[in-house]
């Protein structure tokens, strides 16, 4: 029988590691100091997708984690391929999404000379991951692979940097995959609430007329779709939704009442201000969901249930802690609920609905102009029937997007919430087509962002992915000229932006293109874009000047909420 | 109010670069720091001593908890746990001073260390109120130059938190970080 043990070196443990933990495509642009390890990548059979810039490859590997909840893996070299992973990684970390981020380093012997390419990139990134490693030995590979993978993965998921020096992936050693199994002396990730947490919990659920569920991106990451609308009806409670929470409970289902937060719907912030008690699954209270904390929800109690127990009590002070498995937590209280109702409450909640919707741009006539929301709203009519997954940018057609898509099905939407990352739709797209190749998926990117990781295009080429490339483009950085419209008197310091012909640009790369002028012509556009088997871009001359309503302004109350002016005076102008 | 926090971590390098930065990052307030090896060779133990409210301090055990390498925190505030620094002070000595000098040093139990043509050195260690009110009382002679270590503290008794065994680990988890009642 063929020993186990078999000797290796360094770079071929490193794949032999990926592959076994499951890895099936990794993101990377190579270099002097991981050469090693793209050398032995012929022993592999990864897939390895070269991108153009590495905070590309670090979105891709995000984009990746985001569509299937399984853990992205990027490569760079050192020095600056390694410090140009720095946002995407900051980006996973703020989001929860685990990725894992491989990088060469210089020899081990040259540590800590200012050798050519050698940056300090653990010490860099020691503040924005969850962990990270130096590995300066062939032997460490295979535990810091797979404790990276366990790490990024477990309990609060988030990103994790390897970081190899070159001598460690040339080394040989003997490959033992059994003994370099996780040994995270002090890591714990299995938290669970103590029984009388469970029990003020379901007094205050039982008690409360007007309570409201507050629900995040945790119901993805512990897969508590199913769990989250079983706990809305039994208990009868309207549930508000964060930016990456959408998604998670169907727009359509009757409690679920949308978005909440700065560019929320004006009723749900009403509602929550209202409310006796909050019930918070998997959110943490970011500021751009509560507005002024002095004056949030004054009069509930809050019930948190997360598993990061440093996010208890860090912005909001709640009264009921449960720390744990949001998943494991429901199913314990789903059969300790007899069926509530709380009719009065959400005719109350239907009440402020009335004259205060958010859609009221999409009761405009169609008089020629173009809104983002027009473009929004007809992609969603025209992706119904899909296993659309939307990739947003950052900026306001990120917001319209949150308001005018529909999003049914969990993973449909994937954005940068709470680093609020600019150049993320694009690459991020990548790695969503990548993860899902049956899915539609559409990069939904402001002409700002987009310009800032265009460079993916190419890679979208090489590749062969059909993505579809919608760039809202109002000639502007919006959401900073919609601040400077709000808050600096009108003074647009250097937002208008001076953009290259998109079409032009995608037709040198060979991406079939459109440029779409007036609302009748976004349909036949995004049915042209799903009949062309190749990836497409459409470029959406908007209005330029258009704002993103209603909104809190920052260091406001949540239901001190800036309105349109009057839609029908917009009409009026029109034409 | 003070809270004086023990921290048993892997002994791995980098591990107190990562708690400082975790304090930095999160604008906790460091009021002093040690770090040492321990019984088990495996093990490093941080004593940390941090102006925060109850609120913070359960925050700040929260997240020294989410740094990989931490086995245990123990918040021994009020645990009337033992608690030291050692502190070098050079005070001004001359012919005429010197006796006085000396006189305090043994009231509060510091060993000579320098005897110069006017100036002493004293080794003090005690609770940081007591090194406190020495420095106080030294201080008309003139000090010269003076270093504290910063606290190290531990529980009274027999009972010691068993770093290793994940048992008690769990244990004090259950106590500290997962169950919040408010």
């Amino acid at each position: 029988m063929e020993s186990k043990k078999e000797t290796m070196i360094g770079a071929r443990i490193l794949w032999e590691c990926l592959e076994r933990e499951g890895v099936k495509t990794v993101f990377g642009y190579p270099g002097g100091a991981i050469l090693p390890a793209y050398d032995a990548l012929r022993h592999s059979s990864i897939r390895h997708i070269l991108v153009r810039h590495e905070q590309g490859a670090t979105h891709m590997a995000d984009g990746y984690a985001r569509a299937t909840g399984e853990v992205g893996v990027a490569v760079a070299t050192s020095g600056p391929g390694a410090t140009n992973m720095v946002t995407g990684i900051a980006t996973a970390m703020m989001d929860s999404s685990p990725i894992v981020c491989i990088t060469g380093q210089v020899g081990s012997k040259l540590l800590g000379s200012d050798a050519f390419q050698e940056t300090d990139i653990t010490g860099v990134t020691l503040p924005i991951t969850k962990h990270n490693y130096l590995v300066t030995h062939a032997s460490e590979i295979a535990p810091a692979i797979r404790e990276a993978m366990y790490i990024a993965k477990s309990g609060r998921p988030g990103p994790v940097l390897v970081d190899i020096t070159k001598d460690a992936q040339q080394g040989s050693c003997e490959f033992d995959w059994e003994a370099a199994a996780p040994k995270t002396r002090g890591y714990r990730p299995d938290h669970s609430p103590a029984e009388k947490a469970y029990e003020k919990a379901l007094e205050l659920i039982r008690a409360a007329k007007r309570p409201v569920i507050l629900a995040g991106h945790g119901i993805s990451i512990a897969g508590a779709e199913q769990e989250i609308q079983a706990f809305a009806e039994r208990t009868c409670i309207p549930v508000a939704m964060t930016l990456l929470g959408l998604g998670h409970l169907p727009a359509s289902h009757v409690l679920n009442m949308g978005m909440m937060g700065m560019h929320g719907e004006a009723w749900v912030n009403k509602a929550i201000q209202e409310a006796d008690l909050l019930i918070a699954l998997g959110m943490r209270f970011d500021d751009r969901v509560t507005g002024n904390l002095k004056n949030y929800a004054p009069n509930a109690k809050k019930i948190h249930v997360e598993i990061d127990p440093a996010e208890i009590n860090k912005n909001v002070k709640v009264d009921v802690a449960l720390v744990g498995d949001l998943r494991k937590i429901l199913k314990e209280m789903l059969p300790r609920l007899e069926p509530l109702s709380h009719n009065e409450w959400l005719e109350q909640i239907r009440g402020l609905k009335g004259d205060t919707a958010v859609r009221d741009i999409q009761n405009l006539p169609d008089n020629g102009h173009l809104y983002a929301a027009h473009v929004i709203n007809d992609i969603w009519h025209e992706t119904l029937d899909k296993d659309a997954i939307v990739v947003t940018d950052v900026g306001q057609h990120q917001m319209w997007e949150a308001q005018y898509y529909k999003h049914e099905k969990p993973r449909s939407l994937i954005t940068s919430g709470g680093l609020g990352t600019m150049g993320f739709a694009l690459p991020a797209s990548v790695g969503a087509k990548v993860a899902r190749p049956d899915a539609d998926v559409w990069a939904v990117v402001g002409d700002g962002g987009f310009q800032m990781t265009m460079a993916e295009l190419a890679t979208i080429v090489q590749e062969n992915l059909k993505v579809n490339i919608a760039i809202i483009n109002n000639g502007y950085l919006g959401m900073v000229r919609q601040w400077q419209e709000f808050f600096y008197e009108r003074n647009y310091e250097a937002t208008p932006l001076l953009n290259p012909n998109f079409a032009m640009l995608a037709q040198a790369y060979g991406i079939r293109n459109f440029v779409v002028q007036k609302r009748s012509e976004v349909i036949p556009a995004v049915k042209a874009a799903h009949a062309h088997e190749g990836p497409v871009l459409i470029d959406f001359k908007v209005e330029q000047e258009d704002t993103v309503y209603p909104m809190v302004a920052a260091g406001a109350a949540l239901h001190d909420m800036i309105r349109r002016p009057n839609p029908l005076v917009e009409t009026a102008e029109d034409e | 109010m003070l809270h004086t926090f023990v921290v048993y971590v892997e002994n791995k390098p980098g591990v107190l670069s990562r708690v400082v930065s975790l304090f930095r990052r999160r604008a906790f307030n460091i009021d002093s720091l040690t770090v040492g090896r321990t019984e088990n060779p495996d093990v490093s133990r941080m004593t940390i001593v941090s102006d925060a409210d109850e609120d913070q301090a359960r925050r700040i055990v929260a997240n020294i908890y989410k740094l990989v390498n931490v086995l245990l925190v123990d918040d021994v505030t009020g645990q009337g746990a033992l608690q030291r620094d050692l502190t070098l002070v050079k005070v001004g000595a001359g012919q005429e001073t010197r006796g006085q000098v000396f006189q305090l040093a043994e009231v509060f139990r510091a060993h000579v260390l320098d005897i110069a043509a006017d100036s002493i050195t004293l080794e003090m260690t005690g609770e940081e109120t007591k090194v406190d009110r020495f420095l106080e009382l030294l201080a008309p002679y003139g000090l010269m130059e003076m270093v504290r270590t910063g606290v190290v503290a531990m529980r009274r008794g027999a009972k010691s938190p068993n770093v290793t065994s994940k048992a008690a680990r769990v244990g004090s988890t259950d106590d500290d970080t997962v169950s919040y009642s408010v």
